[in-house]
């Protein structure tokens, strides 16, 4: 049994201008010890997936379908209480900007050992002995007096270091990074992701990295989930994903970014807009700004096809290499000549 | 496609800020210390390093949007100095913010935005004029005639920025400081702009200052390549050239730091990762910036600034220990 399995997960925003499917019909498993990463742009529903899982949406988000199960249990109508209990014991999350995720009027330490008390039946003095394990084991110095102090008192790289601590207080199976370096420095990045991979090893635990950078997940995941508007176009191992995408969004993600590969070249951008949350198209949702979109992509939304054991694609021309392969045979019907 | 004529130079840049320390008591920023360059005409030069390095300072004291405390930027041999060069300096030295939302008069239509510094320097005789010329700027950057009587808020991202590009191209500028130009757009959306950036070069015969914090959107774009640390100009080479040799600590460790987009290289990269945080520049230590997360720090380190000093052809690099350590 997969630790946890997310399946056909819906989660809308009711605005005034309308019903907004932030995420529509996304499936994958996490294994134990597994680190998952998940990319897309702005509002293609990477953080609304993650927000769900942990079921910490805005009021205005709600699950409107699908299951999400740890280890088994349903957590999507699940009561409160059971949510609580999920929440930091078995997943926890950290967030992109640690300034507004920690509070400024109290110091790291209350924060760090409040965290603790919540949610174990340590007392003070065992908590505040946790915390101070938790900070030196995410390399903070002087950690007695990083426990002192307040948010503001820290570089970003440390409060990062201290929400990773806190995250990790209480040794969930799942950590869920959204954005965890986004806001930082390459070389802080590359400080908070070493400590990420180091924490993993050693702790053992599963990582959902939500990200827009292809840089940081080619470094960090093992498989990778490709978002946009809302659902999955692409889900694989890194390597099938990077070096063998099999849908147009990714290969036109990969062209336009600078790399090794294009080096002194022109990079070759995606043409047009984000697409419009409120406007969804009928068919592929990439389908207005891909080059190769077909009369199919514009009515009729690509189901799941698995390319292979190790890659997932919901992208018709798939369907179309297939057929002018040789793979795929079609029996044409006298109608459709 | 860059020329050897020099277009500008910038000598010993200063600009400190004083910082209230409460009671009549300042202490000084030096947000750019004593920082030297030049840059080609068509070439882009890129500027990259870490927040608080003073790479944006350096792009605002150059069109004194700040007044330098010392030091002269001298372009197209004038030295940049009374009333008068500065406003001829204006109308050939143009500037791209990094943030399109606020960097746009939500108050304005994208067609007054776009020709106000036509506005300012008075470069129309008719309103017909005016017209047309704001319909060919959106030309450049690929808006329509239809855009110009919108407001900055109706538009995307990306779309905001090329307004923010055609309102620098407006005075017929030869040099624009671009300053983090596309770190808020969305990866799609980048590379859209990042090549509109050169087509401009290439069709106006533009020349760069091109800062940013990602060294890959950098490289890409620059011909040469500018490092800075803590207010100080650490290395500068081409750009090929200082990612496959970079000779100054803190370049090699911030190059080997960048996430490749690739799994294989990037498993295989061997990252220099440095420990503790940037200092902070109110206090900055003594002798090289560097030196306090450097691991070839000695003694002399302490003692004082190394010399930016030419150590290969076209390659200058500060590091008293720069032929020891390579």
């Amino acid at each position: 049994m997969a630790l946890l399995e997310v399946k056909d997960l819906r989660t809308s925003f009711f605005t005034d201008a309308g019903e907004v499917k932030a995420v529509d019909g996304i499936s994958f498993n996490l294994d134990h010890g597994k680190v998952l990463g998940i990319v897309g742009e702005s509002g293609s529903g990477k953080s609304v997936t993650a927000y769900s899982i942990m079921q910490i949406l805005a009021p205005t988000g709600r699950i409107v379908g699908g299951s999400v199960k740890l280890e088994g249990q349903e957590l999507v109508g699940a009561d409160e209480s059971t949510l609580r209990h999920m929440r930091g014991n078995k997943i926890s999350i950290i967030f992109q900007d640690p300034m507004t995720s920690l509070n400024p009027t109290y110091t790291v330490g209350h924060q760090l050992m409040e965290a603790i008390m919540l949610h174990t039946k340590r007392n003070r003095r065992q908590a505040r002995e946790r915390a101070l394990e938790m900070l030196r084991l995410v390399n903070v110095n002087d950690p007695e007096k990083r426990m002192k102090q307040y948010p503001y008192e820290h570089s970003g790289g440390m409060r990062q270091r201290i929400m990773i601590a806190m995250a990790l207080a209480c040794e969930p199976d799942i950590l869920i990074a959204d954005e965890p370096t986004t806001a930082l420095d390459v070389t802080i990045q590359a400080q908070i992701l070493e400590l990420m991979q180091d924490l993993q090893k050693k702790l053992g635990m599963a990582i959902i990295m939500i990200t827009h950078d292809l840089g940081v997940v080619a470094q960090m995941c093992d498989e990778i989930i490709v978002m946009y508007a809302g659902g999955i176009c692409e889900r694989g191992t890194a390597d099938a994903i990077f070096y063998h995408p099999h849908h147009e969004y990714t290969k036109g993600l990969l062209r336009s970014i600078p790399r090794d590969e294009n080096n002194g070249q022109r990079l070759q951008p995606i043409t047009g807009t984000p697409i419009d949350l409120l406007n969804m198209p009928k068919g592929c949702p990439f389908a207005p700004r891909c080059d190769h979109a077909m009369k199919i992509c514009l009515t009729e939304r690509p189901e799941e096809m698995r390319m292979n054991d190790e890659q997932i694609s919901r992208c018709w021309m798939n369907v179309k290499d297939g057929i002018d392969a040789g793979n795929i045979t079609v029996e044409r019907s006298a109608s459709h000549v | 496609m860059s020329e050897n004529k020099t277009l500008l130079e910038v000598r010993n840049l200063k600009q400190y800020f004083d910082i209230n320390m409460g009671f009549f008591r300042s202490k000084p920023l030096k947000a750019v210390d004593d920082v030297s360059f030049s840059i080609r005409k068509g070439e882009t030069l890129g500027l990259v390093g870490e927040s608080g390095c003073g790479k944006t300072t350096v792009g605002r004291s150059i069109l004194h949007l700040y007044k330098p405390t010392g030091g002269h930027v001298i372009y197209d041999g004038q030295e940049i100095s009374s009333k008068e060069s500065l406003r001829e300096f204006r109308r050939k030295a143009t500037m791209v913010f990094q943030d399109p939302y606020s960097s746009l008069n939500p108050r304005m239509t994208v067609s007054d935005i776009v020709a106000e510094p036509l506005d300012v320097h008075k470069l129309y005789k008719t309103r017909k004029e005016r017209e047309d010329r704001v319909l060919e700027l959106m030309g450049y950057v690929g808006l329509n005639s239809e855009h110009a009587s919108r407001y900055a808020h109706e538009f995307s991202g990306g779309q905001r920025q090329r307004i923010g590009i055609a309102r620098a191209l407006a005075v017929n500028p030869e040099f624009i400081v671009c300053d983090e130009p596309v770190s808020a757009l969305d990866v799609s959306i980048q590379a859209q702009v990042i090549n509109m950036f050169d087509d401009l070069q290439d069709k106006l015969g533009l020349t760069y200052l091109f800062i940013a914090h990602d060294l890959l959107v950098v490289r890409h774009i620059s011909d040469r390549i500018a490092v800075m640390y803590l207010g100080k100009m650490v290395e500068l080479a081409d750009a090929e050239e200082i990612y496959k040799h970079p000779l100054h600590p803190y370049s090699q460790s911030l190059l080997s730091a960048v996430p490749m987009p690739d799994p294989k290289t990037a498993r295989a990269n061997k990252r220099i990762v440095l420990t503790g945080d940037i200092p902070s520049p109110l206090n900055a230590p003594s002798g090289c910036p560097f030196r306090t997360r450097c691991r070839y720090a000695r003694r002399e380190c302490a003692e004082s600034m190394p010399s930016f000093e030419q150590v290969a052809a076209g390659h200058y690099v500060a590091c008293h220990r720069v032929k020891e350590i390579n």
